[in-house]
């Protein structure tokens, strides 16, 4: 086994078996904490694949969360308070049909135009999009605008309750695995191997015979619809949403759990969850001005350690 | 012998440069025809409009007798056409082994494929391994690119360019930057693939061009100022004057 094997393991296992144990001793909080933790690990991983392996830094991935949490949102208040009677539901698997079909096709929509470019302009276009999905929230009254929106009654699911934490937090933790695995598997493909070679050398593959405009577009609206998926757990998780959710910032804090953890590895964005996490929390125990340090760590580590904390856990001596 | 590619009256600006001139050219299947002219003549702007990576103002490139000139990059490449760089150009973060591999699984047509890991899928490997024999790069299979040596990633240049199995490779100076021993390993392993694909060469390397060469053509300011055999362009006062006479 490579150090990296070893080392998803350990923080799978970790992140998997810590926060019940918690939670069951006493100490509910910590499991809340890290049900956020792993639906943000998801969001970040679907961003990994993109922007870790494909080489495509968008800098608009909360609006993608943000349709998914909407798309638990609005069919729960329609079915509480009446009307759009075509999508009134409080149906988990139509909920999560929706978030997956809608951030996908918005992620189609949007890669249309924005893969047309790339480096600086394709971050700023992405940006422009998620701000105007934001734009356009918070424009609509009946969803609370700016006030957001309380989700009174969660996804209902045939075996499980949404109700009780701990079986939120495993639906999470379980998403999160197949999701790391499902990345996996897709980079590792043929598919996968020429989208990571147009990361390296886009020239080279379209000289090859590669459309590289059409695998990055697959790519992106495949990172798109898990980032939905991830946005329908996050609307459960919190059962109140805002457009704030799809924030720029918002955006810029998962670039910063895939940078930070290590980009293009699978255990990367898990371990930059881990550590945004855990510095908001416990930072801002200390000052409200936490960004302060944190900031400064990140660019400790993105001037000192490339390849993020997963670099710097596996690299070999005397290398 | 027929021909696979004919160039009629192709031009090309930048500017108010005419880095292509009127140019006109015929390419017979099978042979080895190389492009020899002095730095600036417009050589691998000519390669360029051939494999798609930049467009004619006007002229027409009949591949096959048919008019590729407004084609895509990758769309010349599935009608079979390939190129390889002056300056090269790999994927320096894959291993060796997955360069060529990329380029067999380019030939292969089966990429929208998501669930099997490419790696395990052994025609693909055993084929890639075969043209790094063929380069005498197979010892190299598992190293990161960006660690081999200029030389090598010459004779990657080469594999990938073979990998594709094009009907017409074109070769942008294959020797660039060679030294005297590497230069004459690319000449055998050219040598060893000439008459099996149809091969346009550009080359700075008079003594690899006049080795190889069943055909050469002459090209000066954007414009062909001659074509024929070796012995012909040595014997042809226009090219002494242009172009063999300042050496």
């Amino acid at each position: 086994m490579t150090r990296r094997t070893v080392l998803t393991i350990v923080v799978m296992v970790l992140v998997g078996l810590l926060p019940p144990l918690l939670y069951w001793s006493g100490n509910a909080f910590y499991l809340d904490l890290a049900t956020r933790l792993v639906i943000l690990a998801i969001a970040a991983t679907s961003l990994n694949l993109i922007l870790g392996y494909g080489g495509m830094v968008s800098f608009g991935h909360a609006a993608f969360v943000g349709i998914g949490a909407y798309a638990v949102g609005i069919p729960a208040h329609h079915w509480l308070y009446g009307g759009m009677d075509a999508i009134a539901t409080t149906s988990g698997y139509v909920q999560i049909a929706l978030a997956v079909g809608v951030a996908g096709f918005f992620a189609l929509l949007t890669g249309l135009v924005c893969l047309r470019t790339t480096g600086v302009y394709f971050i700023m276009i992405t940006m422009a999009f998620a701000q105007m999905a934001y734009y356009l929230i918070l424009s609509i009254e009946e969803y609370g605008g700016d006030d957001g929106l309380v989700i009174d009654t969660r996804s209902e699911f045939a075996w499980i309750s949404l109700d009780d934490p701990i079986q939120l937090f495993f639906l999470a933790y379980v998403s999160l695995v197949i999701a790391m695995l499902m990345v996996r598997m897709i980079v590792n493909s043929r598919f996968g191997m020429v989208v990571q070679g147009a990361k390296g050398n886009p020239e080279r593959m379209a000289t090859l015979g590669f459309n590289v405009y059409v695998f990055r577009l697959v790519a992106y609206v495949i990172s798109g619809a898990m980032a939905g998926y991830a946005g329908a757990l996050l609307g459960n998780f919190t059962t109140f949403i805002s457009p704030e959710m799809m924030d720029w910032s918002r955006s810029g804090e998962l670039m910063f759990m895939v940078i930070l953890g290590g980009a293009s590895t699978s255990v990367g964005p898990v371990i930059g969850a881990v550590v945004f996490i855990v510095l908001e929390e416990f930072l801002s125990h200390f000052t409200v001005y936490w960004h302060l340090p944190f900031g400064l760590m990140l660019m400790a580590v993105v001037l000192f350690a490339r390849g993020g904390f997963v670099g710097m856990l596996t690299k070999r001596k005397g290398r | 012998m027929t021909d696979i590619l004919q160039i009629q009256s192709l031009n090309k600006s930048f500017g108010g440069i005419k880095a292509t001139d009127d140019l006109n050219l015929s390419v017979q299947t099978g042979e080895l025809h190389a492009i020899i002219g002095p730095n600036g003549a417009g050589k691998t702007t000519l390669i360029s409009q051939l494999s798609g990576g930049q467009k004619p103002d006007t002229g027409k490139i009949l591949f096959k007798g048919r008019n590729i000139a407004g084609q895509p990059a990758h769309k010349r490449a599935s009608l079979g056409i390939t190129r390889s760089f002056q300056i090269t150009s790999l994927i320096m973060e894959m291993t060796v082994l997955d360069n060529i591999a990329l380029a067999v699984q380019a030939g292969d047509g089966h990429s929208f494929r998501f669930l099997r890991p490419a790696r395990s899928i052994s025609h693909l490997r055993d084929r890639a391994l075969e043209l790094l024999k063929r380069v005498d790069l197979a010892e190299k299979a598992d190293h990161q690119t960006v660690a081999l040596s200029h030389g090598e990633h010459r004779r990657m240049e080469l594999a990938i360019a073979l990998a594709s199995e094009a009907d017409l490779m074109l070769l942008d100076e294959p020797m660039a930057g060679l030294g005297t021993h590497e230069s004459h390993q690319m000449v055998e392993l050219l040598r060893g693939i000439k008459g099996r694909h149809t091969i346009l060469l550009i080359e700075h390397d008079m003594d690899a061009v006049f080795a190889l060469a069943d055909r050469i053509s002459v090209l000066v300011y954007g414009h062909i100022i001659a074509t024929g055999t070796p012995a012909e362009i040595r014997d042809n006062e226009a090219v002494q004057h242009a172009y063999l006479g300042e050496e």
